[in-house]
Protein backbone atom coordinates (compact mmCIF):
# COMPACT_ATOMS: atom_id res chain seq x y z
CA UNK A 1 0.00 0.00 0.00
CA UNK A 2 2.62 2.83 1.52
CA UNK A 3 4.75 2.01 -1.24
CA UNK A 4 2.64 2.26 -4.21
CA UNK A 5 1.28 5.34 -3.51
CA UNK A 6 5.03 6.34 -3.15
CA UNK A 7 6.18 5.71 -6.18
CA UNK A 8 2.46 6.97 -7.95
CA UNK A 9 3.58 10.45 -6.28
CA UNK A 10 6.90 10.30 -7.59
CA UNK A 11 5.81 9.84 -10.96
CA UNK A 12 3.44 12.51 -10.70
CA UNK A 13 6.32 14.99 -10.19
CA UNK A 14 8.07 13.22 -12.53
CA UNK A 15 4.99 14.20 -15.10
CA UNK A 16 5.01 17.28 -13.69
CA UNK A 17 8.95 18.50 -14.31
CA UNK A 18 8.88 17.37 -17.75
CA UNK A 19 5.36 19.29 -19.04
CA UNK A 20 3.69 21.57 -17.39
CA UNK A 21 0.47 21.36 -19.43
CA UNK A 22 1.13 17.44 -19.27
CA UNK A 23 0.83 17.42 -15.10
CA UNK A 24 -2.34 19.99 -15.72
CA UNK A 25 -4.25 17.63 -17.89
CA UNK A 26 -3.04 14.98 -15.37
CA UNK A 27 -4.45 16.44 -12.15
CA UNK A 28 -7.96 16.64 -13.68
CA UNK A 29 -7.25 12.65 -15.28
CA UNK A 30 -9.71 10.07 -13.07
CA UNK A 31 -6.59 8.62 -11.90
CA UNK A 32 -5.41 11.83 -9.79
CA UNK A 33 -9.00 12.42 -9.21
CA UNK A 34 -9.15 9.08 -7.24
CA UNK A 35 -5.98 9.29 -6.04
CA UNK A 36 -6.90 12.40 -4.19
CA UNK A 37 -9.82 11.02 -2.92
CA UNK A 38 -8.40 8.21 -0.93
CA UNK A 39 -5.78 10.23 0.45
CA UNK A 40 -8.60 12.28 1.90
CA UNK A 41 -9.39 8.91 3.76
CA UNK A 42 -6.55 7.98 4.31
CA UNK A 43 -5.96 11.13 6.80
CA UNK A 44 -9.75 11.60 7.76
CA UNK A 45 -8.80 8.39 9.83
CA UNK A 46 -5.69 10.03 11.14
CA UNK A 47 -8.01 12.69 11.90
CA UNK A 48 -10.64 11.13 13.99
CA UNK A 49 -8.78 9.48 15.85
CA UNK A 50 -6.78 12.86 16.75
CA UNK A 51 -10.28 14.58 17.20
CA UNK A 52 -11.26 11.65 19.64
CA UNK A 53 -8.13 11.57 21.87
CA UNK A 54 -8.92 15.68 21.96
CA UNK A 55 -12.80 15.15 22.59
CA UNK A 56 -11.70 12.73 25.15
CA UNK A 57 -9.20 14.85 27.31
CA UNK A 58 -11.48 17.94 27.29
CA UNK A 59 -14.00 15.26 28.67
CA UNK A 60 -12.24 13.93 31.19
CA UNK A 61 -10.45 17.04 32.64
CA UNK A 62 -12.63 17.18 35.34
CA UNK A 63 -11.31 13.89 36.66
CA UNK A 64 -7.43 14.58 35.97
CA UNK A 65 -7.65 17.68 37.54
CA UNK A 66 -9.74 16.47 40.44
CA UNK A 67 -7.89 12.85 41.39
CA UNK A 68 -4.89 13.98 39.51
CA UNK A 69 -2.18 10.40 40.03
CA UNK A 70 -4.65 8.79 42.60
CA UNK A 71 -6.87 8.20 39.55
CA UNK A 72 -4.73 5.42 39.05
CA UNK A 73 -4.00 4.10 42.42
CA UNK A 74 -6.82 4.31 44.20
CA UNK A 75 -9.10 1.36 44.47
CA UNK A 76 -12.33 4.15 46.05
CA UNK A 77 -15.17 3.70 43.31
CA UNK A 78 -17.95 5.54 44.46
CA UNK A 79 -20.48 7.35 42.00
CA UNK A 80 -22.23 8.97 45.07
CA UNK A 81 -19.52 10.61 46.90
CA UNK A 82 -17.83 11.27 43.54
CA UNK A 83 -14.89 9.70 44.39
CA UNK A 84 -12.72 7.70 41.68
CA UNK A 85 -9.73 5.60 41.22
CA UNK A 86 -9.39 3.57 38.86
CA UNK A 87 -6.63 0.52 40.19
CA UNK A 88 -9.53 -2.30 40.26
CA UNK A 89 -10.58 -1.86 36.57
CA UNK A 90 -7.00 -1.38 35.51
CA UNK A 91 -6.14 -4.43 37.72
CA UNK A 92 -8.46 -6.58 36.02
CA UNK A 93 -8.06 -5.70 32.57
CA UNK A 94 -3.96 -6.11 32.95
CA UNK A 95 -3.71 -9.61 35.10
CA UNK A 96 -6.82 -11.08 33.05
CA UNK A 97 -4.94 -9.90 29.65
CA UNK A 98 -1.68 -11.33 30.71
CA UNK A 99 -2.65 -14.66 32.19
CA UNK A 100 -5.24 -15.11 28.48
CA UNK A 101 -1.75 -14.51 27.03
CA UNK A 102 0.32 -16.78 28.83
CA UNK A 103 -2.25 -19.47 28.52
CA UNK A 104 -2.19 -18.69 24.45
CA UNK A 105 0.97 -18.33 23.58
CA UNK A 106 2.31 -22.02 23.87
CA UNK A 107 -0.99 -22.99 22.20
CA UNK A 108 -0.93 -20.46 19.36
CA UNK A 109 2.53 -20.78 18.79
CA UNK A 110 2.43 -24.37 18.79
CA UNK A 111 -0.09 -24.55 16.12
CA UNK A 112 1.70 -22.33 13.89
CA UNK A 113 4.73 -24.38 13.92
CA UNK A 114 2.51 -27.48 13.41
CA UNK A 115 0.93 -25.68 10.69
CA UNK A 116 4.04 -24.40 8.93
CA UNK A 117 7.07 -26.75 9.88
CA UNK A 118 4.69 -30.32 10.24
CA UNK A 119 1.42 -31.50 9.07
CA UNK A 120 0.87 -31.62 5.22
CA UNK A 121 -0.57 -28.97 3.14
CA UNK A 122 -3.79 -30.19 2.99
CA UNK A 123 -4.02 -30.95 7.12
CA UNK A 124 -2.48 -27.63 7.96
CA UNK A 125 -4.66 -25.41 5.55
CA UNK A 126 -7.59 -27.09 7.33
CA UNK A 127 -6.27 -26.50 10.57
CA UNK A 128 -5.92 -22.84 9.81
CA UNK A 129 -9.21 -22.26 8.41
CA UNK A 130 -10.87 -23.82 11.76
CA UNK A 131 -8.58 -21.41 13.69
CA UNK A 132 -9.13 -18.33 11.79
CA UNK A 133 -13.18 -19.19 12.25
CA UNK A 134 -12.78 -18.66 15.41
CA UNK A 135 -12.02 -15.29 15.09
CA UNK A 136 -15.20 -14.66 12.79
CA UNK A 137 -17.57 -15.37 15.83
CA UNK A 138 -19.08 -12.53 17.46
CA UNK A 139 -17.59 -11.94 21.04
CA UNK A 140 -21.66 -11.35 22.24
CA UNK A 141 -21.61 -15.45 21.61
CA UNK A 142 -18.47 -16.17 23.04
CA UNK A 143 -19.85 -14.11 26.02
CA UNK A 144 -23.15 -16.26 26.01
CA UNK A 145 -21.57 -19.52 25.85
CA UNK A 146 -18.94 -18.03 28.63
CA UNK A 147 -21.90 -16.91 31.18
CA UNK A 148 -24.33 -20.01 30.15
CA UNK A 149 -22.12 -23.31 29.60
CA UNK A 150 -18.96 -22.70 31.00
CA UNK A 151 -19.55 -20.61 34.25
CA UNK A 152 -21.49 -22.83 35.47
CA UNK A 153 -19.25 -25.76 34.27
CA UNK A 154 -16.31 -23.96 36.32
CA UNK A 155 -18.95 -23.25 39.27
CA UNK A 156 -20.36 -27.04 39.45
CA UNK A 157 -16.64 -28.75 38.81
CA UNK A 158 -13.62 -27.00 38.06
CA UNK A 159 -13.43 -24.32 40.83
CA UNK A 160 -14.29 -27.06 43.74
CA UNK A 161 -11.71 -29.22 42.58
CA UNK A 162 -9.06 -26.65 42.62
CA UNK A 163 -10.44 -25.41 46.22
CA UNK A 164 -10.34 -28.98 47.55
CA UNK A 165 -6.68 -29.43 45.69
CA UNK A 166 -5.21 -26.73 45.76
CA UNK A 167 -7.20 -24.55 48.02
CA UNK A 168 -4.27 -23.43 50.20
CA UNK A 169 -2.65 -21.42 47.21
CA UNK A 170 -3.91 -17.85 47.18
CA UNK A 171 -5.02 -17.91 43.65
CA UNK A 172 -7.92 -20.99 44.53
CA UNK A 173 -8.95 -19.23 47.68
CA UNK A 174 -12.92 -17.99 48.71
CA UNK A 175 -16.20 -19.70 47.13
CA UNK A 176 -17.07 -20.71 43.11
CA UNK A 177 -18.86 -18.24 41.63
CA UNK A 178 -18.42 -19.35 37.95
CA UNK A 179 -18.30 -15.82 36.64
CA UNK A 180 -14.88 -14.92 37.90
CA UNK A 181 -11.21 -13.89 36.60
CA UNK A 182 -10.50 -17.89 35.54
CA UNK A 183 -13.93 -17.72 33.01
CA UNK A 184 -12.87 -14.15 31.46
CA UNK A 185 -8.75 -15.80 31.26
CA UNK A 186 -10.47 -18.72 29.42
CA UNK A 187 -12.73 -16.87 27.33
CA UNK A 188 -10.00 -14.23 26.58
CA UNK A 189 -7.89 -17.03 25.46
CA UNK A 190 -10.13 -18.66 23.38
CA UNK A 191 -10.61 -15.09 21.59
CA UNK A 192 -6.79 -14.46 21.19
CA UNK A 193 -5.54 -17.69 20.02
CA UNK A 194 -6.56 -17.35 16.33
CA UNK A 195 -4.98 -13.46 16.35
CA UNK A 196 -1.59 -14.99 17.63
CA UNK A 197 -1.41 -18.34 15.65
CA UNK A 198 -2.44 -16.34 12.16
CA UNK A 199 0.16 -13.56 12.45
CA UNK A 200 2.79 -16.42 14.18
CA UNK A 201 2.11 -18.33 10.94
CA UNK A 202 2.58 -15.56 8.69
CA UNK A 203 6.30 -14.70 9.98
CA UNK A 204 6.84 -18.53 10.01
CA UNK A 205 6.25 -18.78 6.17
CA UNK A 206 8.23 -15.57 6.11
CA UNK A 207 11.04 -17.49 6.72
CA UNK A 208 13.73 -18.15 4.11
CA UNK A 209 13.53 -21.91 2.90
CA UNK A 210 17.38 -21.74 2.82
CA UNK A 211 17.84 -20.76 6.95
CA UNK A 212 15.43 -24.06 7.52
CA UNK A 213 17.78 -25.48 4.80
CA UNK A 214 21.18 -24.75 6.47
CA UNK A 215 19.51 -26.24 9.80
CA UNK A 216 18.89 -29.79 8.54
CA UNK A 217 21.95 -29.60 6.04
CA UNK A 218 23.70 -29.77 9.36
CA UNK A 219 22.46 -33.09 10.33
CA UNK A 220 19.55 -31.38 12.67
CA UNK A 221 16.34 -33.19 13.02
CA UNK A 222 13.05 -31.11 12.50
CA UNK A 223 12.30 -30.30 15.89
CA UNK A 224 16.14 -29.34 16.24
CA UNK A 225 16.34 -27.37 13.04
CA UNK A 226 12.90 -25.31 14.43
CA UNK A 227 14.45 -24.67 17.31
CA UNK A 228 17.83 -23.56 16.03
CA UNK A 229 16.69 -22.04 12.53
CA UNK A 230 12.71 -20.72 12.37
CA UNK A 231 12.30 -19.82 16.06
CA UNK A 232 15.26 -17.80 16.65
CA UNK A 233 14.66 -16.00 13.13
CA UNK A 234 10.84 -15.66 13.68
CA UNK A 235 11.54 -14.61 17.36
CA UNK A 236 10.66 -10.83 16.82
CA UNK A 237 7.73 -11.62 14.45
CA UNK A 238 6.59 -13.90 17.13
CA UNK A 239 6.72 -11.39 20.00
CA UNK A 240 4.64 -9.20 17.66
CA UNK A 241 2.36 -11.79 17.30
CA UNK A 242 1.57 -11.81 20.86
CA UNK A 243 1.55 -8.19 21.94
CA UNK A 244 -1.24 -8.00 19.03
CA UNK A 245 -3.04 -10.47 21.15
CA UNK A 246 -2.31 -8.71 24.24
CA UNK A 247 -3.98 -5.25 22.24
CA UNK A 248 -6.80 -7.60 21.81
CA UNK A 249 -7.71 -9.01 25.03
CA UNK A 250 -7.26 -5.96 26.92
CA UNK A 251 -9.67 -4.14 24.46
CA UNK A 252 -12.54 -6.71 24.82
CA UNK A 253 -15.50 -5.95 26.54
CA UNK A 254 -18.52 -7.61 25.24
CA UNK A 255 -17.18 -11.11 26.42
CA UNK A 256 -15.37 -10.13 29.69
CA UNK A 257 -18.02 -8.31 30.77
CA UNK A 258 -20.49 -11.30 30.85
CA UNK A 259 -18.57 -13.51 32.60
CA UNK A 260 -16.05 -11.58 34.55
CA UNK A 261 -18.54 -10.68 37.50
CA UNK A 262 -18.30 -6.89 37.32
CA UNK A 263 -16.88 -6.87 40.84
CA UNK A 264 -14.36 -3.69 41.30
CA UNK A 265 -12.26 -5.53 43.87
CA UNK A 266 -8.18 -6.59 43.50
CA UNK A 267 -7.98 -10.37 44.58
CA UNK A 268 -5.36 -12.54 43.80
CA UNK A 269 -7.75 -15.04 43.41
CA UNK A 270 -8.85 -16.20 40.32
CA UNK A 271 -11.77 -17.51 41.59
CA UNK A 272 -13.16 -13.75 43.01
CA UNK A 273 -15.41 -11.61 40.38
CA UNK A 274 -13.15 -9.09 39.18
CA UNK A 275 -13.66 -6.00 36.44
CA UNK A 276 -11.97 -4.70 33.56
CA UNK A 277 -11.24 -1.24 31.59
CA UNK A 278 -13.44 -1.62 29.32
CA UNK A 279 -16.57 -3.29 31.21
CA UNK A 280 -16.69 -0.44 33.66
CA UNK A 281 -17.46 1.71 30.82
CA UNK A 282 -19.94 -0.45 29.00
CA UNK A 283 -21.90 -0.91 32.34
CA UNK A 284 -21.99 2.73 33.18
CA UNK A 285 -21.66 5.09 30.80
CA UNK A 286 -25.62 5.18 30.19
CA UNK A 287 -26.45 5.66 33.83
CA UNK A 288 -23.86 8.46 35.02
CA UNK A 289 -25.48 11.25 36.73
CA UNK A 290 -22.76 13.56 37.37
CA UNK A 291 -20.04 15.39 34.85
CA UNK A 292 -17.48 13.90 37.66
CA UNK A 293 -18.81 10.09 36.97
CA UNK A 294 -18.68 10.81 33.34
CA UNK A 295 -15.11 12.26 33.80
CA UNK A 296 -13.94 9.41 35.21
CA UNK A 297 -15.13 7.11 33.04
CA UNK A 298 -13.25 9.22 30.11
CA UNK A 299 -10.41 9.28 31.75
CA UNK A 300 -10.46 5.67 31.96
CA UNK A 301 -11.33 5.43 28.24
CA UNK A 302 -8.16 7.55 27.63
CA UNK A 303 -5.80 5.05 29.85
CA UNK A 304 -7.37 2.17 27.72
CA UNK A 305 -6.92 4.36 24.33
CA UNK A 306 -3.08 4.79 25.12
CA UNK A 307 -2.55 1.30 26.03
CA UNK A 308 -3.95 -0.29 23.55
CA UNK A 309 -2.37 2.25 20.41
CA UNK A 310 1.20 1.59 22.23
CA UNK A 311 0.67 -1.62 22.66
CA UNK A 312 -0.22 -2.34 18.53
CA UNK A 313 2.49 0.05 17.23
CA UNK A 314 4.55 -1.72 18.97
CA UNK A 315 3.41 -5.25 17.51
CA UNK A 316 2.96 -4.09 14.10
CA UNK A 317 6.58 -2.66 14.01
CA UNK A 318 8.00 -6.14 15.48
CA UNK A 319 6.07 -8.20 12.81
CA UNK A 320 7.29 -5.94 10.34
CA UNK A 321 10.38 -6.40 11.13
CA UNK A 322 10.34 -9.96 10.39
CA UNK A 323 8.20 -10.32 7.43
CA UNK A 324 9.16 -7.12 5.09
CA UNK A 325 10.54 -7.91 1.91
CA UNK A 326 8.02 -10.71 1.50
CA UNK A 327 4.84 -9.57 0.20
CA UNK A 328 1.92 -11.10 1.77
CA UNK A 329 4.13 -13.50 3.60
CA UNK A 330 5.03 -16.12 1.19
CA UNK A 331 7.44 -18.28 1.76
CA UNK A 332 10.56 -18.11 -0.25
CA UNK A 333 12.11 -20.91 -2.32
CA UNK B 1 42.39 -43.75 -4.42
CA UNK B 2 39.52 -45.34 -3.41
CA UNK B 3 35.86 -44.39 -4.57
CA UNK B 4 33.80 -42.72 -1.55
CA UNK B 5 30.24 -41.87 -2.96
CA UNK B 6 29.21 -43.56 -6.03
CA UNK B 7 25.54 -42.60 -7.85
CA UNK B 8 24.16 -45.53 -9.61
CA UNK B 9 21.35 -44.90 -11.63
CA UNK B 10 20.19 -42.16 -9.80
CA UNK B 11 16.54 -40.21 -11.04
CA UNK B 12 14.65 -37.71 -9.31
CA UNK B 13 10.86 -36.92 -9.87
CA UNK B 14 9.30 -33.93 -8.88
CA UNK B 15 5.57 -35.52 -8.94
CA UNK B 16 5.79 -36.81 -12.65
CA UNK B 17 8.81 -34.30 -13.83
CA UNK B 18 11.67 -36.52 -13.94
CA UNK B 19 14.18 -34.52 -13.62
CA UNK B 20 17.22 -36.29 -13.28
CA UNK B 21 17.83 -39.49 -15.37
CA UNK B 22 19.46 -41.89 -14.55
CA UNK B 23 22.66 -40.05 -13.65
CA UNK B 24 25.70 -42.22 -12.48
CA UNK B 25 29.19 -40.30 -11.17
CA UNK B 26 31.79 -41.58 -9.03
CA UNK B 27 33.47 -39.15 -6.73
CA UNK B 28 37.02 -40.37 -5.75
CA UNK B 29 37.83 -39.35 -1.97
CA UNK B 30 40.31 -36.34 -1.63
CA UNK B 31 39.22 -35.29 -4.88
CA UNK B 32 37.48 -32.59 -5.60
CA UNK B 33 34.48 -33.41 -8.78
CA UNK B 34 32.59 -30.36 -10.11
CA UNK B 35 29.30 -31.09 -11.97
CA UNK B 36 29.11 -28.39 -14.40
CA UNK B 37 25.98 -27.97 -17.15
CA UNK B 38 23.62 -25.24 -18.46
CA UNK B 39 20.96 -23.33 -15.77
CA UNK B 40 18.19 -26.00 -15.10
CA UNK B 41 19.92 -28.94 -16.07
CA UNK B 42 19.44 -30.54 -12.13
CA UNK B 43 23.13 -30.15 -11.05
CA UNK B 44 21.36 -29.18 -7.71
CA UNK B 45 19.41 -31.62 -7.86
CA UNK B 46 21.67 -34.30 -7.99
CA UNK B 47 23.86 -32.59 -5.47
CA UNK B 48 20.92 -32.37 -2.84
CA UNK B 49 20.11 -36.32 -3.36
CA UNK B 50 23.19 -37.03 -2.11
CA UNK B 51 22.61 -35.33 1.21
CA UNK B 52 18.75 -36.33 1.33
CA UNK B 53 17.94 -32.89 0.91
CA UNK B 54 14.89 -33.61 -1.35
CA UNK B 55 13.31 -35.17 1.83
CA UNK B 56 12.09 -31.88 2.45
CA UNK B 57 10.09 -31.42 -0.72
CA UNK B 58 6.92 -33.82 -0.78
CA UNK B 59 6.55 -33.97 -4.49
CA UNK B 60 10.16 -35.49 -4.82
CA UNK B 61 10.68 -38.88 -5.13
CA UNK B 62 14.90 -40.33 -5.65
CA UNK B 63 15.68 -43.57 -7.08
CA UNK B 64 19.04 -45.36 -7.86
CA UNK B 65 21.68 -45.75 -5.43
CA UNK B 66 23.82 -43.82 -3.96
CA UNK B 67 26.60 -45.67 -2.00
CA UNK B 68 28.75 -43.97 0.91
CA UNK B 69 31.49 -46.73 1.59
CA UNK B 70 29.43 -48.80 0.11
CA UNK B 71 26.44 -48.34 1.69
CA UNK B 72 23.18 -47.09 -0.17
CA UNK B 73 21.80 -43.87 1.89
CA UNK B 74 18.55 -44.38 0.26
CA UNK B 75 18.58 -48.02 2.37
CA UNK B 76 14.96 -48.59 3.94
CA UNK B 77 16.66 -48.15 7.64
CA UNK B 78 19.30 -45.52 6.45
CA UNK B 79 19.14 -42.59 9.25
CA UNK B 80 19.05 -38.81 6.63
CA UNK B 81 19.78 -36.97 10.08
CA UNK B 82 23.52 -39.24 10.76
CA UNK B 83 23.98 -39.25 7.14
CA UNK B 84 23.47 -35.43 7.02
CA UNK B 85 26.28 -34.85 9.53
CA UNK B 86 28.75 -37.73 7.22
CA UNK B 87 27.95 -35.34 3.94
CA UNK B 88 27.55 -31.75 4.71
CA UNK B 89 26.57 -28.85 2.48
CA UNK B 90 27.25 -25.27 1.58
CA UNK B 91 25.11 -23.15 -0.45
CA UNK B 92 24.43 -20.76 -3.07
CA UNK B 93 23.52 -18.11 -1.18
CA UNK B 94 25.59 -17.65 2.15
CA UNK B 95 22.98 -18.46 4.78
CA UNK B 96 23.93 -18.09 8.29
CA UNK B 97 21.96 -17.87 11.24
CA UNK B 98 21.37 -14.33 11.84
CA UNK B 99 20.12 -14.56 15.25
CA UNK B 100 23.19 -16.24 16.06
CA UNK B 101 26.51 -14.86 16.72
CA UNK B 102 29.91 -15.98 14.71
CA UNK B 103 31.29 -18.08 17.60
CA UNK B 104 27.58 -19.47 17.65
CA UNK B 105 27.27 -20.12 14.35
CA UNK B 106 30.63 -22.03 13.46
CA UNK B 107 29.30 -24.25 16.80
CA UNK B 108 25.81 -24.61 15.52
CA UNK B 109 26.11 -28.05 14.07
CA UNK B 110 28.48 -29.84 16.07
CA UNK B 111 26.69 -28.89 19.59
CA UNK B 112 23.70 -31.30 18.21
CA UNK B 113 25.64 -33.70 18.74
CA UNK B 114 25.59 -33.25 21.98
CA UNK B 115 27.19 -31.07 24.71
CA UNK B 116 30.01 -29.75 23.79
CA UNK B 117 31.80 -28.21 27.04
CA UNK B 118 33.54 -24.88 26.80
CA UNK B 119 37.24 -25.83 25.81
CA UNK B 120 36.43 -28.47 23.35
CA UNK B 121 33.83 -25.70 21.60
CA UNK B 122 36.30 -23.02 21.38
CA UNK B 123 38.97 -25.35 19.81
CA UNK B 124 36.73 -26.33 16.98
CA UNK B 125 35.31 -23.12 16.28
CA UNK B 126 39.25 -21.37 16.43
CA UNK B 127 39.61 -24.52 14.42
CA UNK B 128 37.42 -24.44 11.78
CA UNK B 129 37.63 -20.63 11.58
CA UNK B 130 41.42 -21.10 10.95
CA UNK B 131 41.02 -23.86 8.09
CA UNK B 132 38.74 -21.58 6.01
CA UNK B 133 41.19 -18.26 6.69
CA UNK B 134 38.75 -16.36 8.55
CA UNK B 135 40.10 -16.60 11.77
CA UNK B 136 42.38 -12.93 11.95
CA UNK B 137 39.49 -11.34 10.56
CA UNK B 138 36.89 -12.08 13.20
CA UNK B 139 39.27 -13.04 15.97
CA UNK B 140 37.68 -10.09 17.62
CA UNK B 141 34.49 -10.66 17.91
CA UNK B 142 33.68 -13.65 17.92
CA UNK B 143 30.51 -12.75 19.93
CA UNK B 144 28.95 -10.17 17.16
CA UNK B 145 26.51 -10.82 14.99
CA UNK B 146 27.42 -12.90 11.57
CA UNK B 147 25.41 -10.50 9.71
CA UNK B 148 28.12 -7.96 9.91
CA UNK B 149 30.14 -9.82 8.09
CA UNK B 150 30.97 -9.93 4.11
CA UNK B 151 29.27 -11.74 1.79
CA UNK B 152 32.44 -13.90 1.00
CA UNK B 153 33.10 -13.66 4.99
CA UNK B 154 29.57 -15.12 5.62
CA UNK B 155 30.07 -17.98 2.67
CA UNK B 156 33.69 -18.82 4.31
CA UNK B 157 31.29 -18.83 8.13
CA UNK B 158 29.29 -21.62 6.73
CA UNK B 159 32.16 -23.33 5.32
CA UNK B 160 33.26 -23.25 8.20
CA UNK B 161 30.17 -24.07 10.23
CA UNK B 162 30.19 -27.21 7.59
CA UNK B 163 33.57 -28.76 8.59
CA UNK B 164 33.38 -28.26 11.98
CA UNK B 165 30.48 -30.77 12.28
CA UNK B 166 34.00 -33.02 10.52
CA UNK B 167 31.88 -34.29 7.94
CA UNK B 168 33.23 -36.98 5.25
CA UNK B 169 32.29 -35.32 1.97
CA UNK B 170 31.60 -31.67 1.19
CA UNK B 171 28.84 -30.64 -1.19
CA UNK B 172 28.72 -26.85 -2.32
CA UNK B 173 26.36 -25.16 -4.60
CA UNK B 174 27.53 -22.79 -6.50
CA UNK B 175 29.10 -21.48 -3.28
CA UNK B 176 30.40 -18.58 -5.11
CA UNK B 177 28.03 -16.97 -7.64
CA UNK B 178 26.80 -14.08 -5.05
CA UNK B 179 30.62 -13.44 -4.25
CA UNK B 180 32.98 -10.94 -5.87
CA UNK B 181 35.83 -11.78 -7.95
CA UNK B 182 38.53 -11.81 -4.56
CA UNK B 183 36.20 -13.55 -2.35
CA UNK B 184 35.62 -16.20 -5.26
CA UNK B 185 39.84 -16.61 -5.16
CA UNK B 186 39.64 -17.37 -1.43
CA UNK B 187 36.69 -19.67 -1.56
CA UNK B 188 38.53 -21.77 -4.67
CA UNK B 189 41.95 -21.34 -2.68
CA UNK B 190 40.21 -22.94 0.19
CA UNK B 191 38.56 -25.52 -1.58
CA UNK B 192 42.53 -26.65 -3.09
CA UNK B 193 42.64 -27.21 0.80
CA UNK B 194 40.05 -29.18 1.99
CA UNK B 195 40.76 -32.03 -0.48
CA UNK B 196 43.39 -33.07 2.09
CA UNK B 197 40.83 -33.89 4.09
CA UNK B 198 37.72 -34.23 2.79
CA UNK B 199 35.56 -35.30 -0.95
CA UNK B 200 34.45 -32.24 -2.67
CA UNK B 201 31.65 -31.97 -4.80
CA UNK B 202 31.00 -28.44 -6.22
CA UNK B 203 28.19 -27.67 -8.64
CA UNK B 204 29.26 -24.51 -10.76
CA UNK B 205 28.01 -22.98 -14.18
CA UNK B 206 31.66 -21.40 -14.37
CA UNK B 207 33.71 -23.44 -16.52
CA UNK B 208 37.06 -21.39 -15.51
CA UNK B 209 36.42 -22.35 -11.70
CA UNK B 210 35.26 -26.16 -12.58
CA UNK B 211 39.22 -26.39 -14.54
CA UNK B 212 40.31 -24.53 -12.18
CA UNK B 213 39.67 -26.32 -9.13
CA UNK B 214 37.94 -29.82 -9.93
CA UNK B 215 39.43 -32.93 -10.35
CA UNK B 216 36.84 -34.28 -11.92
CA UNK B 217 34.07 -32.96 -13.78
CA UNK B 218 30.63 -34.35 -14.94
CA UNK B 219 28.67 -32.35 -17.55
CA UNK B 220 25.07 -32.69 -16.76
CA UNK B 221 22.63 -31.70 -19.99
CA UNK B 222 18.62 -31.82 -19.75
CA UNK B 223 18.75 -33.90 -16.45
CA UNK B 224 21.18 -36.60 -17.70
CA UNK B 225 24.70 -37.20 -17.51
CA UNK B 226 26.45 -36.60 -20.81
CA UNK B 227 30.19 -37.12 -19.73
CA UNK B 228 32.21 -37.55 -16.86
CA UNK B 229 35.82 -38.04 -17.12
CA UNK B 230 39.34 -36.36 -15.61
CA UNK B 231 39.00 -32.47 -15.65
CA UNK B 232 42.08 -32.73 -17.92
CA UNK B 233 40.44 -34.81 -20.32
CA UNK B 234 37.10 -32.91 -20.59
CA UNK B 235 38.57 -29.49 -20.85
CA UNK B 236 41.04 -30.39 -23.69
CA UNK B 237 39.77 -33.32 -25.42
CA UNK B 238 36.03 -34.28 -24.65
CA UNK B 239 34.77 -37.50 -26.20
CA UNK B 240 31.19 -36.15 -26.71
CA UNK B 241 30.22 -33.57 -29.38
CA UNK B 242 28.00 -31.95 -27.13
CA UNK B 243 30.33 -31.84 -24.18
CA UNK B 244 32.55 -29.58 -26.31
CA UNK B 245 30.24 -27.24 -27.92
CA UNK B 246 29.17 -26.32 -24.30
CA UNK B 247 32.92 -26.23 -23.34
CA UNK B 248 33.68 -23.98 -26.16
CA UNK B 249 30.59 -22.02 -25.29
CA UNK B 250 28.89 -22.48 -28.77
CA UNK B 251 25.54 -23.08 -26.58
CA UNK B 252 24.20 -22.66 -22.81
N1 LIG C 1 11.61 -28.15 -5.44
C1 LIG C 1 11.34 -28.42 -6.74
N2 LIG C 1 10.07 -28.70 -7.12
C2 LIG C 1 9.77 -28.97 -8.41
N3 LIG C 1 10.68 -29.00 -9.40
C3 LIG C 1 11.96 -28.74 -9.09
C4 LIG C 1 12.36 -28.43 -7.74
N4 LIG C 1 13.70 -28.22 -7.73
C5 LIG C 1 14.11 -28.40 -9.00
N5 LIG C 1 13.08 -28.71 -9.82
C6 LIG C 1 13.16 -28.97 -11.26
O1 LIG C 1 14.35 -29.65 -11.54
C7 LIG C 1 15.00 -29.12 -12.67
C8 LIG C 1 16.46 -28.93 -12.40
O2 LIG C 1 16.62 -27.88 -11.48
P1 LIG C 1 18.01 -27.59 -10.76
O3 LIG C 1 18.58 -28.84 -10.27
O4 LIG C 1 17.77 -26.52 -9.75
O5 LIG C 1 18.89 -27.01 -11.94
P2 LIG C 1 20.34 -26.36 -11.89
O6 LIG C 1 20.83 -26.39 -10.51
O7 LIG C 1 21.17 -27.18 -12.84
O8 LIG C 1 20.19 -24.98 -12.42
C9 LIG C 1 14.30 -27.84 -13.04
O9 LIG C 1 13.74 -27.98 -14.32
C10 LIG C 1 13.23 -27.66 -12.01
O10 LIG C 1 12.00 -27.44 -12.66
MG1 LIG D 1 21.24 -24.82 -9.15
Amino acid sequence: MEKESSTGRKAVSAEQSVSQTRSMKKILSGDSIFKGITICFALSILFILLLMVYEMGRESFPSIRQFGLKFITSSTWDAVAEDFGALPFIYGSVISSLLALLLATPLSVGTAIFVTEISQKRIGGIISALVELLAAIPSVIYGLWGVLVMAPWLQRSVQPFLIDHFGYLPFFQGAPYGVSMMAAVIILMIMIVPIITSISKEVLMAIPQSQREAAVALGATRWEMIRMAVLPYGRSGILGAVILGLGRAIGETMAVTMVIGNTPQISLSLLSPAYTMPSVIANEFAETTTRMHSAALMEIGLILLAVTLLVNVLARLLVWSVTRGTAGGGRIQ
Amino acid sequence: MGIKLKLEGVNVFFGNNRAVKDVNIDFHANMVTAIIGPSGCGKSTVLRSINRMHDMVPSARVTGKILLDQTDIYEKNADPVSIRRRIGMVFQKPNPFPAMSIYDNVIAGYKLNGRANRQESDEIVEGSLKRVALWDEVKDRLKKSAMELSGGQQQRLCIARTIAVRPEVILMDEPCSALDPIATAKIEELINELKEQYTVAIVTHNMQQAARVSDYTAFLYLGELIEFDRTGKIFTNPEKKHTEDYITGRFG
